[in-house]
């Protein structure tokens, strides 16, 4: 295992009274893909949130615990949008701003101070590469990013994340909305951004997790009851209830 | 059998329905352009349309300096009204506590109830003093208070159309600016309003030609001095005001050209209508 990026300790979620998440602990190592799993309401989509602190959002919504990413304590009293910076989010539905694929990508650099048009240019033509776009939009950059596929929406919304130059990637389900000729293209393009970035996926494909995950961890009722090395979770789970779950018994 | 013959008969109920509709409009056309183009013609359509000498008396029937009016104030009400009326949205939509938000909503609902010649009083008793005593020596009334009042009577359509537009902006766009790193400042303004922007050109449409049909409340207001302004404290009239203030006594081809007046308000109102439907429609592609 790399070194971890991200460390959790004691992470507790309540909405209102009622607690979603009951003392998550994990190290998430840099460079790897992690994949959370579990039935709906499980609460790792809660969890990944915490991580960058979406669920500020959510009125009502009380963290506690500790989450350190790289030394810096998340959790407290820190600039946010900073934090969102170094931790980009995708979701689950493709949501490309309603503007020019260009703006859309040039989104996170102008909002962090980036005026330059040259630099500007710089860095959504190296997002959209990233993301595996590039040749594909190279000459609409001007066009409505709302005139694309499913598929190609949601790459274009990995490479406006990548363009802020974010240390972590979240990934909300980002292929359940997508067909399966899509999906494969997203996956390929996460062993690919692996090499850079460190990426959490939310999924609720096991197949997705087994194939591309390199450490899976499988959360239910709001607690982590497994977490390893995905080829172990998923051919050797040490917890029963792991077993039922990758094995299809229930879900 | 039965009820495919009731359901053929409810379908011929509703197709009566909507022509019934499209027989006002077709009516009013018709009395409208069978009643004015007649003195159009007679008095040339050129001299009508750009002759700025409104002299019934002696014969002379030009309209330019009302198209003017009308046009003068319909730019007057958007001017001052679309931009606070967008921030007035704005701020219902993103950044009203919940408590304040039902009276706020409701007093701009009742704004949008109150008859325009209160409106006229309004304007008359306060707008007016105010502005002879900001520029001595003025009459008060003229275009910078018609603009005003009318900013104020177009204000609730406007805040009720772009509100509905920004409520209606796909919520997932302001999270994925959120997480991008954006404030909610700039997520509200460079995401959500441009995502919203097809309800402010709406409320555009719908502002301008309740401007430039509006009568009692700028008949009250404006000056009404057939002329072409000169500044933004000179009076004005506009086509609807015109209309009014002489059909009681106007007869023979006076009368007519007032009602040619109606022709040329209708049409007015079409092309802008027609040239913003347009313009949203470029927007959509």
């Amino acid at each position: 295992m790399n070194h971890s990026i991200i460390q959790a300790k004691d992470v507790c979620v309540f909405y209102n009274d009622k607690q979603a998440l009951h003392g998550i602990s994990m190290e998430i190592p840099e460079q790897s893909i992690t994949a959370l799993i579990g039935p709906s309401g499980c609460g790792k989509s809660t969890f990944l949130r915490c991580l960058n602190r979406m669920n500020d959002l959510i009125a009502n919504c009380r963290v506690e615990g500790s989450i350190v990413l790289e030394e810096e304590e998340v959790t407290g009293k820190i600039d946010v949008n900073l934090l969102r910076k170094r931790v980009g989010m995708v979701f689950q539905k493709p949501n490309p701003f309603p503007m020019s694929i260009f703006d859309n990508v040039a989104y996170g650099p102008r909002t962090h101070g980036i005026r330059n048009k040259a630099e500007l240019e710089k860095i959504v033509i190296e997002a959209l590469k990233q993301a595996s776009l590039y040749d594909e939009v190279k000459d609409d950059l001007k066009k409505s990013a709302l005139g694309l596929s499913g598929g190609q929406q949601q790459r274009l919304c990995i490479a406006r994340a990548l363009a802020a130059d974010p240390q972590v990637l979240l990934m909300d389900e980002p292929t359940s909305a997508l067909d399966p000729i899509s999906t494969a293209k997203i996956e390929e393009l996460c062993l690919e951004l692996k090499k850079r970035y460190t990426i959490i996926m939310v999924t609720h494909n096991l197949q997705q997790a087994m194939r591309i995950a390199d450490q899976t961890a499988f959360f239910y009722q709001g607690d982590l009851i497994e977490y390893g090395e995905s080829k172990t979770l998923f051919t050797n789970p040490a917890h029963p209830k792991t077993r039922d779950y990758v094995t299809g018994r229930f879900g | 059998m039965v009820s495919a013959k009731k359901e053929n008969a409810a379908r011929w109920v509703f197709a009566g329905c909507a022509a019934l509709s499209i027989l006002c409009v077709a009516l009013i056309c018709w009395f409208l352009f069978a009643n004015g183009l007649p003195a159009i013609l007679e008095i040339g359509p050129m001299k009508f349309l750009f002759s700025s000498t409104w002299a019934p008396d002696q014969n002379q029937f030009g309209i330019w300096t009302m198209i003017a009016g009308s046009l003068i104030l319909g730019a007057g009400a958007i001017i001052l009204g679309v931009p606070l009326g967008v921030l007035c949205a704005v701020f219902l939509a993103y950044y009203c506590p919940k408590k304040l938000y039902k009276p706020f909503k409701f007093s701009i609902d009742l704004l949008a109830g109150i008859p325009s010649i209160v409106f006229g009083f309004f304007g008359l008793t306060l707008l007016v003093p105010i502005l002879q005593q900001l520029f001595p020596g003025i009459s008060g009334k003229g275009v910078l208070t018609a603009s005003i009042l009318l900013a104020m009577m177009i204000l609730p359509t406007i805040v009720s159309v772009c509100e509905n537009a920004l409520q209606n902006v796909d919520p997932s766009y302001y999270e994925a600016s959120r997480a991008l790193g954006a404030g909610h400042d700039r997520t509200v303004f460079f995401v959500c309003l441009p995502a919203a922007k097809q309800g402010v050109l709406t409320a555009i449409v719908l502002g301008i030609g309740r401007a430039v049909g509006e009568t009692m409340a700028v008949i009250m207001v404006a000056g009404n001095a057939a002329i072409l302004p000169a500044s933004l404290l000179s009076p004005l009239r506009t086509l609807t005001t015109g209309i009014v203030l002489e059909m009681s006594y106007a007869s023979g081809l006076h009368r007519e050209a007032l009602i040619g007046m109606g022709c040329v308000l209708f049409v007015l109102v079409l092309v802008l209508n027609l040239g913003f439907m347009m313009l949203r429609k470029k927007e959509t592609v």
